[in-house]
């Protein structure tokens, strides 16, 4: 499989991204943003970072890119895209999942290790995640506080697109779990098609076991699965 | 050549404000965090501080107000402001 990784100026994973799928022994590019196409990628991951300076909002700019027309026609073609943290950002500025991202609630970076409960075991983002396992997955982020209105919270949770909440060790789903303030401590969502998924936590930073943790691989994994074995057709609505 | 000016603001220029505020229902850590600093400094009236954006622009010479003002509407629903969690106010002078 081949995963394009996309490269704005001031993305600062996506050679962890490009690294974690090369471990998993699959081929990863660049793509730069001046690029106005993906070229033949299976898979699309938008990397974290500060996209132009997370300048007016964290994603706003990028999500003019020439690169993004491209990524928009992936998305719509039914291709499988992944955004981490800044590319979670992203992709709520340029409509293809809902909801954004603000202000972390107490104002504070935060750079630590949390716990993340998969609501759901049947998208090609989670379907390697073995149920009752919470992901150890570290975040680093000042503005990962998910807010949608109340509307597209209910028709999230209605649509089972709520794929990762912030829990504590035993999956619980407590307000103290909650890192930063998110809505129903949202860590993750997909749109309703279950081809686009986005998070603020890294899989990228916790795909081998010398990071202190490999529970991430398994997003990916999941990802790979879905392309090897199933085809996009089976798990999409 | 073009002159270029130092200090004061071309008459012919038409320049457009754009404030941005964060939405009632959004979560303003920022805005509440202003408020206790200056409730503590004893400013004891305050009763609620919202923190947002302030955009300057400058139109060039002889641009058409109402189709600015079209415009802009357009660029800061689009680009300058984000729907979901912001509001925003457009002047154009």
């Amino acid at each position: 499989m081949r995963f394009a990784v996309l490269q704005f100026p001031a993305s600062n994973c996506d050679q962890d991204c490009v690294h974690a799928i090369r471990v998993l022994g699959h081929g990863a590019d660049f793509v730069w943003h001046k690029d106005t196409s993906l070229g033949k990628a299976d898979a699309v991951i938008i990397p974290g970072g500060f996209s132009y300076g997370d300048y007016l909002r964290c994603g706003a700019i990028a999500r003019f890119s020439p690169v993004m027309p491209a990524v928009k026609q992936f998305a719509d073609n039914g291709g499988f895209i992944l955004g981490v943290c800044n590319g979670f950002q992203i992709l709520c500025e340029a409509g293809l999942l809902p909801g954004a991202l603000i202000r972390n609630r107490d104002l504070q970076f935060h750079c630590e290790q949390v716990f993340l409960k998969t609501n759901r075991h049947d998208t090609p983002f989670s379907c390697a995640i073995p149920p009752g396992q919470p992901l150890k997955i570290p975040i680093a982020h000042g503005e990962g506080c998910y807010f949608a209105d109340e509307a597209t919270l209910a028709s999230l949770q209605t649509n089972n697109q709520i794929l990762w909440q912030y829990c504590d060790a035993d999956e619980n789903i407590t307000d103290a779990a909650n890192p930063n303030g998110s809505l129903l401590n949202i860590a993750g969502i997909c749109n309703g098609r279950r081809n686009v998924a986005g998070l603020m936590p890294h899989p990228d930073r916790a795909s081998e076991a010398i990071l202190g943790s490999a529970d991430g691989r398994l997003i990916f994994e999941s990802m790979i699965h879905t392309l090897q074995d199933q085809g996009t057709e089976k798990l999409l609505a | 050549m073009r002159w270029i000016r130092f200090g004061g603001q071309d008459p012919l220029c038409m320049k457009a404000k754009i404030i941005i505020t964060p939405k009632k229902a959004v979560l303003d850590p920022q805005g509440k965090t202003v408020q206790n600093a200056l409730i503590h400094m004893g400013y004891n009236d305050v009763t609620a501080v919202h923190v947002g954006k302030y955009i300057e622009i400058d139109l060039s010479p002889g641009t058409d107000k109402a189709a600015a003002e079209q415009a802009l509407n357009d660029a800061s629903r689009k680009f300058l402001s984000n729907p979901i969690i912001e509001d925003y106010r457009l002047e154009i002078e």
